[in-house]
């Protein structure tokens, strides 16, 4: 009897971690109020603006020992960058990790550049990623899922779905099994990361997915993954490939 | 480096009723925080805003410490002239940053 129930549990909680089904997936924008939405939309109200006109100077100024900047290479970022954030984070063809727009930038800079990296989370990288991030807004995300990624997807979703912390939560409980719910006042998302780097009222800045991944972590009283990490990227890939086809609405406003 | 988004429609109709809106990137540290090693963070805000067209002041807004950082100002006013909208944002630490956008009136 004993057997049977545990067993019966153990299905029942392999049925509840099932994804959330393709036509079913809803972006965090659209469970926001009128007034955020407006705010988002708004390119004179948004507040991720202000980081734009930052990341835009960033584009054109001429570094490191090369003495190039990322006009110099790639022109206009409003055509170069179309799309190009909607395929982060990508899987290396040589077989490596999977690398996340952040560290993509960062490679271009010690490579090309021949210049310092910039600290993860700085206020210059989140201007440069949202710059990018800003060219792919409306575009449908197309993370690669080819046989190099399978792998590394399916790593970021065991992450996912593994109970950790001192309340033994996984992400998936929340985000799959309980999204539309409340946790205190504030309603569960399905945790699409279409808006990323985004500027959320809470931090009165701009942060990227994995301060958000950290926040969350903290919540569950887990070890948040440090940034960089090859878990967070992993992480990040499989939230990514999960949202898949939904459109990015970067920079964007989230409470 | 501290950056203002400024959104004035570049032309109008005489008489016209315009919104105009501010955007400013600042802390605005309240002075009510404790920082990691349990010193109060020093107050650091906005105090002021002030608009003008053609040099006469249209619209002024005393800013507090509960207001969120990167404050955004929105009103409205009539268009009666060509000419420039200035703004300018005061507060502590000798914060002060001066921004204009120039209207046609047709």
């Amino acid at each position: 009897m004993c057997r049977l129930l545990v067993a019966g549990l153990l299905l029942w909680s392999l049925a509840a971690a099932a994804e959330i089904p393709l036509a079913e997936r809803r972006s965090g924008a659209a469970m926001m109020g009128p007034d955020l939405r407006a705010m988002q939309e708004d390119d004179s109200a948004n507040p991720a603006g202000l980081w734009l006109l930052d990341g835009a100077a960033l584009w054109s100024r001429r570094l490191g020992e090369a003495g190039q900047s990322c006009a110099d290479c790639h022109g206009d970022v409003t055509t170069s960058m179309a799309g190009v954030a909607a395929r982060y984070p990508v899987v290396d063809l040589a077989g490596g990790p999977p690398m996340d727009l952040e560290q993509r930038i960062n490679l271009c800079r010690t490579t090309r550049q021949q210049a310092p990296a910039l600290a993860l989370e700085s206020r210059d990288l989140l201007a440069l990623t949202g710059l990018v991030a800003r060219q792919s807004r409306g575009l449908a995300i197309a993370i690669d899922d080819g046989p190099a990624a399978q792998p590394f997807i399916a790593a970021g979703r065991a992450l996912f779905l593994r109970r950790q912390g001192q309340l033994n939560l996984s992400c998936a409980q929340c985000h799959d099994d309980n999204w539309g719910r409340h946790l205190g006042g504030a309603v569960i998302p399905q945790g699409h990361p279409t808006g990323y780097p985004l500027y959320r009222l809470e931090w009165q800045g701009l942060g990227s997915l994995q301060r958000r991944l950290r926040n969350c972590m903290t919540g569950m009283r887990a070890e948040p993954y440090a940034y960089g990490s090859a878990e967070a990227v992993l992480l990040e890939l499989y939230l990514r490939w999960r949202a898949r086809g939904m459109p990015m609405d970067a920079p964007a406003v989230r409470p | 480096m501290a950056r203002a988004l400024i959104n004035v429609p570049p032309t109008a109709k005489p008489g016209a009723i315009i919104e105009i809106k501010t955007l400013i990137s600042h802390p605005m540290e309240s002075g009510y925080r404790v920082g990691l090693n349990g010193q109060i963070i020093p107050r650091d805000i906005i105090t002021t805003f002030v608009c003008t067209y053609n040099g006469e002041e249209i619209f002024r807004a005393e800013l507090s410490p509960a207001i969120a950082a990167n404050p955004f100002l929105s009103f409205f006013t009539r268009a009666t002239v060509s000419g420039t909208i200035a703004f300018r944002w005061t507060g502590d630490n000798g914060f002060s940053v001066s921004e204009s956008a120039e209207i046609v009136v047709e």
